[in-house]
């Protein structure tokens, strides 16, 4: 399951976990990233909260996490090549977390909400 | 609230794809392709920029040459025509009205090519200028016209390593006659255009000024030939930056001075009296209490505009002016605004970005060599 935040993140449900990345329309949007500000694993990420920031060349994105739960892991390769964001958004997840709260999946878009609130700006 | 100005060049912008937004009050392409290619492209090749954006004053008159050096910083007296100048507009205490170019054509005439986001201030500051007393002729005002060409005058900036053979070969201007910061009128279908070979990139390249439809006719013709990448804004600001060229409204301000911002090798003092000079000469000899440096960061976060910098007992020095991910370089590094005790090179601070502080080193703010042809 892949729900999507109006803020353009995304979180892919694996069990009790949840991947959370930003989406192609939104890498698209930024063009070429050359920086993932990341949380550390044992930050407690809230729902609605920056947790960190992505760059491009141009200016610095907040993060923001559409679900609440502890960081029990990051995406070290985005730390020595940022640009797989661009390469494969939606495979280069940012975060893993422990979900806190599945009800909080609730209120965010599935993939064809999600683009229509693209495509309607 | 008012809406943005467009350029001649706009609806070629967006049927073009380009990326729009604000910019000194233009609706302005911001990327094609993308900052990085673009940005390669006028380090590599060839990248034309639409700057029609630019304001242009013209100055005219018995006393253009004397008006001139009065509201000038660099000395235009000295120069020959058929030059260009770099040099700022200062307040009385020093501070930066604006950055600018200042052509000259003969002692009786200059053009003066102004920041768009400064063209309100600086017409209104210019025209009170001319009420100002000569200082040669004490209780006279200056005999000059000043005429506001902004609004019919259209600039390309046509920038890289391939820029002469382009401009020659697609647009037919001649220009390899042309040493740096010099320029010449010239004709391009039969209508007056102005070429100079000046640039913003820290290329060799050149600026071209003409009507609306023959920039456009030019635009077309680069376009077709397709040696010349179009670019924006975002890379005509990344490339700036990794030459050290300051832009106003980051490194200069009406409260920056040119001493603070390490430009006083164009502001001329030994030349005859003009605005903010006595202002200058004083902070020069007593010292500015901050100064514009380079900075160097080891990690790959991104020190940006505004974000504070910190000596090593975590008080707040600065402020960074720019700063990027250098595309040419791969290195974060900046410009900012310190404390004068903390702009020796070698310096270790460090910059706050969000919530953590990263270590940094002040260092040279060239963080890329400039290749000009001289």
């Amino acid at each position: 399951m892949i729900r999507f935040s109006e803020s353009h993140e995304y979180v892919r449900v694996e069990g009790d976990f949840g991947f959370i990345g930003i989406s192609d329309y939104a890498q698209k949007q930024l063009g070429n990233v050359v920086y993932v500000d990341m949380p550390e694993v044992g930050d407690e990420l809230e729902k609605g909260e920056d947790f960190g920031a992505i760059e491009s060349v141009k200016a610095a994105s907040d993060l923001i996490s559409p679900v609440s739960g502890e960081v029990v892991e990051i995406n070290e390769a985005l730390e020595e090549n940022p640009r797989l964001v661009n390469q494969d958004a939606m495979a280069n997840w940012i975060v893993k977390v422990k979900l806190a709260d599945m009800s909080e999946l609730d209120d965010l878009m599935n993939q064809d909400d999600y683009e229509s609130f693209c495509k309607n700006g | 609230m008012e809406e943005n100005k467009k350029t001649c060049l706009h609806s070629c912008h967006v049927a073009q794809g380009a990326l729009m937004s604000p910019f000194g009050g233009f609706d302005m392409p911001i990327q094609y392709r993308g900052i990085v290619e673009e940005h390669n492209a006028v380090r590599n090749e060839c990248g034309v920029f639409d700057v029609s954006h630019m304001g242009e004053v013209m100055v005219t008159g018995d006393d253009a040459t004397r008006f001139v050096n009065y509201i000038f910083s660099n000395d235009v007296d000295a120069a020959q025509p058929g030059q260009c100048l770099y040099g700022m507009m200062l307040h009385g205490d020093g501070g930066v009205v604006d950055d600018l170019l200042v052509y000259k054509f003969n002692e009786n005439k200059y053009l003066l090519v102004i920041n768009a986001s400064n063209i309100a201030k600086d017409e209104a500051w210019i025209t009170e200028r001319m009420n100002d007393d000569n200082p040669d002729t004490p209780g006279k005002p200056f005999r000059v016209d000043v005429e506001m060409l902004s609004e019919v005058t259209a600039e390309l900036a046509i920038q890289g390593p391939t820029a002469e053979k382009v401009v020659e070969e697609v647009l037919g201007i001649g220009c390899s006659d042309l040493t740096f910061y010099t320029f010449k009128e010239t004709k391009f279908s039969g209508h007056d255009v102005l070429i100079s070979r000046t640039g913003y990139t820290g290329e060799d390249g050149f600026e071209v000024y003409g009507g609306d439809a023959d920039i456009v006719e030019m635009w077309r013709l680069l376009m077709e030939s397709k040696r010349c990448e179009p670019c924006g804004l975002g890379c005509r600001d990344t490339l700036r930056f990794e030459v050290g060229l300051p832009l106003y409204g980051d490194e200069l301000a009406d409260s920056i001075t040119p001493v603070e911002a390490c430009l006083t090798m164009f502001v001329k003092l030994d030349k005859a009296p003009f605005m903010g000079r006595d202002a200058v000469a004083a902070q020069k000899a007593a010292g500015a209490p901050r100064k514009l440096v380079g900075l160097e960061l080891a990690d790959r976060a991104i020190p940006r505009h505004g974000y504070e910098v910190l000596d090593e007992a975590d008080e707040v020095v600065g402020y960074v002016t720019t700063g990027y991910h250098s595309i040419s370089t791969d290195k974060s590094v900046a410009m900012a605004l310190v404390d004068t005790r903390c702009a020796a090179m070698g310096t270790p601070l460090k910059v706050r970005i969000r919530k953590k502080t990263f270590p940094c080193t002040v260092v040279g703010k060239k963080f890329y060599k400039k290749s000009y042809k001289k």
